[in-house]
């Protein structure tokens, strides 16, 4: 499988991230590259503490980077204005919303903000965009219920087609199955999968589901203390990489399985 | 049922009240004057009696339009803060643009016999209460400007906006301290806020800055919205976050500055309007909260003015009173009627 240049969505060379105080800088991960293509279902994962977040934050723009490049679509994340990053790179994170009194299509809606006049009204081919990512995200039942209304599980689907709704060739999500069930978190995962490949977008989450994301994913980017691999599941199974994920004194990781156990 | 609600009957029946208010209000007041005269006074018709005319023109016209002014204007300022900082507490004095104006009325009443010389000349005319509001609290609002500027995070905007409060107020007291009796009681009727006594030619130079308040509020509707997702969600949305604070903060401070400098500090009616808002409308979306707090604020404004006069009597109760004693158990029962707020 060859794929040219064009069809890279999100790409980064020699990044280092981290904080910078004043002059102090605390490096939390360098020689960062990865590429990322259209259509790829992309998992991040990484112990607690490794620089999940702190990477998701860089790459999109919240946090500045340290040293390195960025580039979105062959351009350089600093050349973009705001309204052009947010045509070209929606967000689900993890934060609770500011209010939950707007129905499930009026956030949704807010989808199309970037792409509305200065009033924010929609037009026809709007509404088309915004009744089509509730299909896609099975959630058109519930297009008028109040965002107070849902439980998690189901308004993680609304946010994820709100950011859908935005229409961008990249998203990025911020650990989407944090305080759901078994059920809900491989629901959820699935349906990425699955979005990723209908809408041919560039999919990427943090996740400490990692055996999902095994299972699922085109491609993972593992963090560990000294390096950040990205390569497909399975050749990272056969690297041995996920043996180094964790500390060894509990859990190991079984390579026949793809999970990990707890050590008697 | 449409995607999105649009309120049509609501506002139609919000409209209609507002005249209804407009009407009687302008039919009530010390002096009685039937009806039909008050009509015909208003379309310019002669009136039974020659100073029917004069007191509907000169005096209760001003007095309702400066009440929707004002109703209207802190409604929408209220409902600016409420978003901008998620917060339901918020009003649309949480910036410290009322303390500002207090500190300035109160450095002319009482600072005046304190420094003398310079201040004596100036001594209490109404335009130099004006003056002295609107300069206190553009400059209180111009320090939050500078600082809301260098802050990254809106919350300790709404921080600093209550210790300037404090600062102001403490300096209030301290001059309040060494004030005469006579000043004092100048002051305290200030604060107690006043909508009865503005000539058209005022009442032209407020409704001007309210309505360049009120387009930039319009113009904000958009950001409004987007800000209900919280600040992060609105960036990755393209938000501007830094110049739409901006224009919310000038918007309020727009309005609720000159309505402070002109009418005094109404209280209660810019916290409490757009939760009554919220309670019959049931909804965030700013595209139909901001009209409908408009109407709302005004229709309330004129209710309470009405009452305020004391139909048929000579008393005339102070307004601000009368805000929160309307105002208040209203906005409990709705909040009991529904057992939950919205916001």
């Amino acid at each position: 499988m060859t794929k040219n240049k064009s069809h890279i969505v999100l790409k980064t060379q020699d990044l280092t991230i981290g904080y910078s105080f004043k002059k102090e800088k605390s490096i939390i991960a360098s020689n960062i590259n990865i590429e990322l293509h259209k259509g790829e279902l992309v998992g991040l994962i990484g112990a607690n503490g490794i620089g999940k977040s702190t990477l998701l934050r860089t790459l999109t723009n919240v946090q500045q980077k340290l040293s390195g490049g960025i580039t979105i679509n062959n351009t350089t994340l600093e050349n973009y204005s705001n309204i052009n990053l947010a045509k070209v790179l929606s967000l689900v994170l993890t934060e609770s919303l500011g209010s939950k009194n707007l129905t499930v299509f009026e956030l949704v809606a807010l989808g199309r903000q970037p792409y509305t006049n200065w009033v924010g009204n929609l037009n026809e081919a709007d509404y088309q965009i915004i009744n089509q990512c509730l299909l896609q995200t099975n959630i058109e039942d519930l297009k008028h219920k109040k965002c107070y209304e849902l439980s998690d599980g189901q308004l993680q689907k609304v946010m994820i087609a709100r950011a859908l709704a935005q229409d961008t060739d990249l998203i990025i999500l911020d650990e989407p199955t944090t305080h759901l069930d078994m059920y809900h978190k491989a629901y959820i995962l699935k349906l990425l999968q699955k979005l990723a490949k209908d809408t041919n977008k560039t999919i990427l989450f943090s996740s400490h589901e990692i055996d999902l994301a095994i299972q699922l994913c085109d491609t993972l980017i593992v963090m560990t203390k000294d390096s950040v691999i990205t390569d497909q599941p399975c050749n990272l199974i056969e690297k041995g990489i996920f043996n180094d994920l964790f500390p060894k004194d509990l859990i190991i990781f079984d390579n026949k399985t793809g999970s990990f156990r707890v050590k008697k | 049922m449409p995607d999105t609600k649009t309120y049509k009957l609501p506002f139609i029946v919000l409209t209609l009240v507002l005249l209804l208010c407009f009407c009687a209000n302008i039919s009530l007041g010390s002096v009685f004057i039937p009806f039909q005269d008050v009509f015909n006074g208003l379309i310019g018709n002669p009136t039974e009696n020659e100073s029917w005319q004069h007191i509907i023109h000169e005096y209760r016209l001003p007095k309702a339009f400066t009440a929707m002014i004002v109703g209207s204007g802190l409604g929408v300022s209220g409902l600016l803060m409420q978003t901008l900082f998620r917060n339901p507490l918020a009003g649309p004095f949480v910036l410290g643009i009322t303390s500002g104006s207090s500190l300035g009325v109160a450095l002319v009443i009482m600072g005046a016999s304190l420094f003398g010389g310079a201040f004596a000349g100036i001594f209490v005319s109404k335009w130099s209460i004006v003056i002295a509001a609107s300069l206190g609290s553009f400059i209180v609002l111009l320090f939050v400007l500078i600082i809301s500027n260098k802050i990254r995070d809106t919350m300790a905007i709404l921080i600093i906006g209550l210790m300037f409060a404090s600062i102001t107020s403490a300096t209030v007291n301290v001059l309040s301290y060494f004030s005469s009796a006579e000043e004092l009681k100048q002051y305290i009727f200030w604060g107690l806020g006043s909508i009865g006594n503005l000539r058209w030619d005022e009442l032209f130079i407020f409704f001007i800055i309210y309505a360049l308040g009120i387009i930039i509020s319009l113009t904000s509707i958009k950001a409004l919205n987007t800000l209900l997702l919280g600040e992060n969600y609105a960036k990755s949305l393209g938000l501007n976050l830094k110049k739409s604070r901006l224009l919310i903060i000038i918007a309020t401070s727009l309005l609720a500055g000159t309505i402070t400098a002109f009418a005094g500090p109404i209280v209660f009616i810019g916290l409490a309007i757009p939760h009554m808002t919220r309670q019959v409308f049931n909804t965030s979306n700013h595209k139909i909260l901001l009209p409908a707090v408009f109407l709302f604020g005004a229709i309330v404004m004129l209710i309470c003015d009405s009452i305020a006069q004391l139909p048929s009597s000579d008393l005339t109760l102070p307004i601000n009173a009368i805000t929160s004693l309307i105002g208040a158990p209203v906005i409990i029962w709705l909040l009991v009627r529904k057992r939950k707020m919205v916001f």
